[in-house]
């Protein structure tokens, strides 16, 4: 038996990947994930240029985290200038960055995955044949983005953030209508979770090392220090102990590895890591839908996602509530306290884990950058994953293959036009 | 026309962040009659289906390297009409900031040895590529906007894109102009367009949108040189978005002085 699958430009997925299967007399002779998105450079072009751009600038890295990058990328900056925002600020960021979780988690349940379950190509028939779904994955998606854009003007790009706080603020009466409409949400999040729970999902297991960031008192977002679920701590500073990126020559991406031959980043690493602090809504969420840690069937990171719907609306809720309490006050960004210096910005954005590593210098400008990426940190273990996958479904037809492939690949969310070391390898 | 009478239209993608898609996206939550009034025949980030037969195509993303210009050829020979979506096909945005850096540095910087591996060239916006009918403007695009020259294409209508100064909506808003509040800004030679949305949140305009036809570039920049900033300061803010347009008319001029 020998079947080749080639699917160029995997649908339904952010950037441009290509899956290559190959099976000849029952064995499996390739079996690739090849990125083949544009390089794009972002580290060359911070050079040079001053810290305060950094943020508008990275948040172009993807449409999708734009949030997540900002926010990294100020963390960074502000780490390399002795810079300690307010608590207000810290509020307020984690208000956006929820609005931001919930927006990708949101578009890619919905409308990148569910279809694969519907037996459809895309979310537009479901339009027609599933109305209530589609209108209420766009009535979501509108709460998670006027969140966003409360606090920072919009969510893609976002605007107001800036290195030491905010250069705008939300109006108590935007603060009390968005509670409301949280509240209103708990309904639509109900009906998620029942619906992903009846999803069959498909039943693979694989055992891999999960990376998440933790922090001792709430569900990691946005800094804390680098968690392995098997077994390790590390200052988010020490990043490269753990990415340890390296080239391969068939593929296109830098691949990473820890203490196994690969690891996992997003939704499932973080649910298996941090699962005591998910509010218990959220945890009742899982019991619906099935999962307990530690979950090691890929395709659940879409279910991990759910979950943390579930969790983000709560903890968003809470977030208002102590703003509502304390009552925003516009505030200078608070200055940096050194001219120069090198810092290790670190957020767990939908996809995964995330750093941004900065040198800025005497005159503000940014001498030296580092970016990584969590699309760039799955590739080696969505590989692994496909390797196992793939003898476990050879009898069924091409099409059937093919489609279980593609699913595996989305449930990653990959989001390769993020990747930016990630190139097409130039074969010669 | 498909067979419903409904105008084909597809969605393309090269070197973005793909975020003016989404916004696409997103501007269905208001608009979801959209969908009853064209057909989209590709738009790989969210359908599996994929038609070749289009009418209007939507074109993402800068130009980066040769092998992206066949792809770019063939939809302008499939399409009747061909609309750039957003600043990076546009004017190449963000992407055309590594060409000013010598290009042989920028790989090496982001991929070391292995630089050659990965096929790259100046970012270029897609006009400099194929001939473009028009362009929506902004990084990302404005949702209303879309909305608006998607209606006017619909109506065989040029899109109605603003040829004057942001700071027009800036003053319609009522905000408090920047200067006044000790901070630097583009307005003045900026396209308007996305109702100022940056000084409105308190933060500089940094011409995403592109510039006017006719921008006072020498008062502009006096003007941020009265408020303090360098010259590298102004080159900086200048060049975010359009490090393009600003090193192809210092080529220009080059070559107009015979430097």
């Amino acid at each position: 038996m020998s079947k080749r699958i080639d699917v160029h430009h995997v649908t339904r997925v952010e950037g441009h990947g290509n899956i290559v299967v190959e099976v000849a007399n029952s064995q499996l002779k390739e079996c690739r994930f090849d990125v083949v998105e544009t390089p794009r450079f972002f580290e060359a072009m911070l050079l040079g240029r001053p810290y305060t751009e950094a943020s508008h600038i990275t948040s172009r890295i993807c449409g999708i985290c734009a949030t997540g990058h900002a926010t990294t990328s100020l963390r960074a900056s502000e780490k390399a200038l002795g810079i300690e925002p307010s608590q207000q600020t810290v509020l307020l960021r984690k208000l956006s960055f929820h609005g931001e979780i919930l927006d990708s988690h949101i578009l890619h349940v919905y409308m990148l995955v569910a279809p694969d379950f519907l037996g459809v190509g895309s979310v537009i028939p479901l339009a027609s044949s599933h109305p209530e779904v589609v209108l209420r994955a766009l009535r979501m998606k509108k709460l998670s983005g006027d969140m966003c854009a409360i606090v920072t003007g919009r969510h893609t790009h976002p605007i107001a953030m800036t290195v030491g706080g905010f250069t705008h603020f939300p109006k108590r009466a935007e603060l009390e209508s968005l509670r409301q409409r949280l509240e209103a949400a708990r309904a639509d999040v109900d009906a998620t979770v029942e619906l992903f729970a009846s999803l069959p999902w498909p039943q693979f297991e694989r055992d891999t090392e999960y990376i998440s960031l933790t922090k001792p008192d709430e569900y990691a977002f946005i800094d804390g220090e680098i968690k392995s679920s098997d077994g390790m701590k590390l200052p988010i500073e020490s990043y490269r102990e753990v990415t340890n990126e390296y080239m391969v020559p068939h593929s296109t991406a830098k691949f990473t590895r820890f203490q196994r031959e690969s690891y996992m980043v997003g939704a499932l690493a973080r649910f298996n890591n941090n699962y005591d602090q998910l509010h218990p809504r959220a945890k009742a969420a899982a019991a619906a839908l099935g999962m307990k840690p530690k979950v090691t069937n890929t395709y659940l990171n879409s279910g991990a996602q759910v979950v943390e719907i579930t969790h983000c609306i709560e903890d968003a809720i809470l977030i208002v509530d102590q703003l509502l309490e304390k009552g925003v006050t516009p505030e200078e960004p608070v200055a940096p306290t050194r001219q120069s210096g090198e810092g290790v910005g670190s957020c767990d954005v939908p996809r995964g884990i995330l750093f941004h590593h900065y040198w800025i210098g005497e005159d503000g400008n940014i001498t030296g950058a580092n970016c990584i990426i969590p699309t760039n940190q799955n590739i080696a273990n969505l590989e692994a994953d496909m390797r196992v996958l793939v003898p476990q479904i050879m009898d069924k037809p091409v099409d059937g293959m093919r489609l279980d492939l593609e699913m595996m690949v989305r449930a990653y969310d990959p989001c390769i036009s993020c990747s930016v070391h990630v190139a097409k390898l130039v074969t010669k | 026309m498909s067979q419903n009478h409904k105008p084909k239209i597809a969605f393309f993608d090269f070197t973005s962040c793909e975020g003016c898609q989404l916004t696409v996206v997103d501007s269905l939550q208001d608009h979801p009659e959209l969908l009853e009034v064209v057909d989209i025949v590709q738009f790989r980030e969210a359908m599996t289906e994929k038609g070749e037969d289009y009418l209007v195509a939507f074109v993402e993303g800068s130009c980066t390297r040769q092998s992206d210009e066949e792809r770019l050829k063939q939809i302008r020979q499939q399409a009747a009409i061909v609309v750039a979506l957003g600043t990076c096909a546009h004017l190449g945005g963000v992407n055309a900031l590594k060409s000013l850096h010598p290009l042989q540095d920028v790989r090496q910087y982001v991929y070391g040895e292995k630089a050659d591996w990965y096929e790259t060239y100046d970012a270029r916006p897609i006009d400099a590529v194929i001939p473009v009918d028009f362009a929506i403007p902004g990084c990302p695009i404005d949702r209303t906007e879309f909305i608006n020259s998607v209606k006017a294409l619909l109506l065989g209508k040029k899109p109605p894109i603003p040829d004057y100064p942001l700071c027009v909506e800036c003053k319609l808003k009522e905000n408090a102009c920047l200067f006044t509040l000790n901070k630097v800004c583009l307005g003045p030679v900026t396209r308007a367009g996305c109702g100022a949305i940056c000084p409105t949140y308190g933060q500089s305009c940094e011409a995403c949108r592109g510039f006017i036809t006719d921008p006072n570039d020498s008062s502009m920049r006096n003007v941020l040189a009265e408020h303090g900033m360098s010259v590298e300061e102004i080159t900086s803010i200048y060049t975010m978005f359009t490090a393009y347009q600003v090193r192809e008319k210092l080529m220009q001029a080059e070559k107009a002085t015979g430097g």
